[in-house]
């Protein structure tokens, strides 16, 4: 009798372990009530927690506009910090549904990691920063130095390759967080810092004298930031990706965290803007969600454009032009596939 | 009626079998382990077919890409992530082996200046284990890393500490030993020397045993095993150039360096157990009964004599068990090198390699071997050292 109850005990439990996952990505989100958003540890700009003790950033407003497509609520994100190292495990074992922590997007990440990354965010690349009074002016006269590098990151095997192909001979010295590098660098235990171009200007930007340290001219490597969902659920690979496409085709389109409402109210005279915003067509249902979803993820933090000025622009701390990352009709290369 | 009633009493009276109990208990502990064992096994493999990944070891001779700051061995960007692990090994081993070898001297000299009479030395070492005890080792780690790397100057305002030695934010900087030809001769001198004091101490020893007549074998011993060697090395004209360290650029270049990751860790790790290897020296050496000093007095041994022939013998036999735990501790306890990024087992194979890769499940299941293939191997030779000094009973 034992035994059968054991067996009986044991078929249960396997059986409970081939079931999971069979739910799709979108039905688990809206069962919870809540979307498991994988970001940064902590990085100004991108997802730092603000005065309030909220999660907040350029990242961050990425997670929230998923939230809001998907669940109808920007605050309906349970965050996941995560380093450069445990992010990819994170997502693969399902402590989080998306993956927005500038996570560069490369073949090995996407075939063999089993990732989806969603459309580019943001154009980087790797450039360091140094102490002015250290006398260089160019990555090249880095031979010698100790290089502080996240570790897990695209970055430290770019440094490998840049200091291989110019003969600099470098200490690497590694680092988890961006925090414990600013640390590292401010002691000057690392001589200078490398990691993506728009991370070193929101580290500068929390330094006491920002203006002692210069970031060298050359960038080592391309670096395309962008989200990222498992293998395997085709569908949420839509919604996350729509959801990014919707919030630079809102700047394209002129569509504003202000305006979108009343432009959403009553079908206009742009197609585009009608099919996306849902009194034209229903694309929300190719995706799973309602008419609106377009709507409320603009809603949540406005258009791409309003993200990036709000968090990154020349008006915040961090300081960064558009640059590559301007729309395609102002001379950058944001250009998103039309809602049709 | 009949059948049903004679089963249970057969089912009751194997249960109420205190023999055949245990083994039925036993059979379903068993049965249950390997069940929930065999459980999370295949739920390994269920996931891992679901999100495509295989399972394999094929990636470890693939380029590793990244460089390593501390190498013992020759070591590109260009060499496999097995070459990587290695280095990964002799970094845990480095720190291990230093750490093991400071903890148990300062333990030693801790346990020992707890219990001397004199009030101040006693009370430094109460005040100092009861701090280091209570505190966790990654803090210590962390606040000597601090330390370190804040408090020490940059590489241009280095402290001079002797020749050629110098220490900087960067760590400390020594002189690299070059030997020439004339050198082999000192360390022939040397194995010589130490064969010579094995002979001696054994001739000594039978002398003893047959004339009662003692040799000053630790004084004979001395001077065959280093003051030969040093003798013959100055008589050779000292052969060894030192490269010494110069400032170039942004580091030292030239001599080896003790990076700041390895000495915060080296000293933590020693300051942090050699507390708990001092309490484990004290309990040692109060196990065993004053009577046994007082007897030993009466027979006319000298002090030394009586701590070396019958205090020490005695009190190894308590100090050496729970000696080895401590040593597999600190062995274990290495891995926080992660918080400082010292370049060990888990932050090699377990971390960089790990994360590049993908391969959670087969760096991790290296990590583990590992580290347990390394506590066994110190428990081995613990347990044999243990079994060498075990106390003969006549």
């Amino acid at each position: 009798m034992k035994v059968a109850k054991i067996a009986a005990l044991a078929a249960t439990l396997s059986l409970a372990g081939a079931g999971a996952g069979h739910a799709t990505t979108l039905e688990d989100v809206q069962s919870r009530g809540e979307l498991n958003c994988i970001i940064n540890t902590g990085l100004i700009g991108f997802a730092a927690p603000d005065a309030a003790g909220r999660w907040d950033g350029f990242d961050v407003a990425h997670c929230r506009a998923v939230a809001a497509a998907v669940l109808g609520d920007p605050d309906k994100v349970k965050f996941v910090n995560a380093t450069g190292k445990t992010r990819f495990t994170l997502l693969n074992s399902g402590e989080g549904d998306v993956l927005f922590r500038n996570t560069t997007e490369t073949m090995s990440r996407d075939a063999d990691l089993k990732l989806s990354f969603l459309p580019v965010t943001y154009y980087d690349g790797a450039g360091f920063i140094i102490r002015k009074d250290k006398g260089v002016t160019s990555a090249r006269d880095l031979s010698g130095a100790s290089i502080c590098i996240q570790t897990g990151t695209t970055t430290e095997l770019n440094l490998a390759d840049f200091a291989r192909a110019n003969n600099i001979d470098y200490e690497p010295v590694p680092i988890e967080t961006n925090e414990e590098a600013r640390t590292n660098y401010l002691a000057d235990r690392c001589d200078t810092y490398i990691t993506d171009a728009s991370g070193l200007a929101a580290s500068r930007a929390t330094f006491d004298n920002p203006s002692d340290h210069i970031i060298l001219p050359e960038l080592i490597s391309k670096e395309p930031l962008g989200g990222a969902v498992r293998h395997g659920d085709d569908q949420w690979f839509d919604i996350t990706k729509w959801v990014v496409n919707a919030l630079i085709l809102g700047e394209e389109l002129g569509i504003t965290q202000a305006n979108v409402e009343s432009m959403a109210a009553r079908a206009g005279k742009n197609g585009d803007i009608n099919r996306m915003l849902g009194t034209e067509g229903d694309f929300g249902a190719m995706i799973g969600l309602d008419k609106k979803w377009a709507v409320r993820a603009i809603k949540a933090g406005g258009n791409y454009g309003e993200i990036f000025d709000r968090y990154l622009g020349p008006s915040t701390d961090i300081g960064l032009e558009r640059g590559l990352n301007a729309l395609y009709t102002d001379g950058g290369i944001m250009y998103a596939a039309p809602v049709r | 009626m009949v059948t049903d009633a004679a089963q249970r009493h057969v089912v009751s009276r194997l249960w109420n079998d205190k023999e055949t109990r245990s083994v039925i208990v036993q059979i379903i502990t068993l049965v249950c382990i390997l069940l929930l064992f065999g459980y999370m096994v295949r739920n390994a493999v269920v996931n891992l077919e679901a999100i495509g990944k295989g399972f394999s070891f094929s990636f470890l001779f693939q380029p590793s890409n990244y460089d390593i700051n501390q190498t013992f061995i020759e070591y590109t960007s260009r060499s496999s992530h097995i070459r990587a692990t290695v280095i990964g090994i002799m970094n845990t081993l480095a720190v291990a082996v230093c750490g093991i070898v400071l903890a148990t001297v300062l333990g030693f000299v801790l346990g020992v200046m707890r219990l001397s009479k004199n009030w101040l030395t006693a009370k430094i070492s109460y005040c100092y284990i009861e701090y280091v005890r209570n505190v966790p080792v990654l803090v210590h780690i962390l606040m000597v890393h601090g330390l370190l790397v804040r408090v020490l100057p940059t590489p241009r305002n280095a402290l001079v500490v002797g020749d050629g030695v110098f220490l900087s934010n960067r760590g400390a900087q020594v002189p690299k030993p070059l030997y020439e030809p004339l050198f082999w001769v000192v360390i022939a001198v040397f194995i010589v020397g130490v064969i010579f004091a094995w002979w001696f101490r054994r001739y000594a020893r039978q002398l003893q045993d047959r004339t009662g007549r003692a040799l000053p074998v630790f004084w004979v011993s001395l001077a065959s095993v280093i003051g030969a060697p040093l003798v013959v090395y100055f008589l050779l004209g000292s052969p060894i150039t030192w490269e010494v360290p110069v400032l170039k650029g942004f580091n030292f270049a030239g001599g080896y360096v003790l990076r700041p990751e390895f000495l915060a860790l080296w000293l933590a790790l020693s300051l942090y157990t050699a507390a708990f290897i001092g309490e484990i020296v004290r309990a040692g050496i109060l196990a065993v009964d004053y009577g046994q000093t007082e007897a030993s007095a009466a027979l006319g041994l000298s002090r030394g004599r009586t701590l070396n022939l019958v205090v020490i013998p005695q009190a190894l036999r308590v100090i050496v068990p729970p000696l080895t735990s401590q040593y597999l501790n600190l062995t274990k306890n290495s891995s926080l090198a992660i918080a400082i990024g010292y370049m060990d087992i888990v932050a090699t194979i377990g971390g960089i390699s790990l994360n590049q890769t993908g391969r959670e499940m087969e760096c991790m299941i290296i990590v583990l071997m590992l580290y347990l293939i390394l506590s066994l191997l110190i428990s081995a030779f613990m347990n044999w050292y243990n079994k060498r000094i075990k106390l003969v009973e006549r």
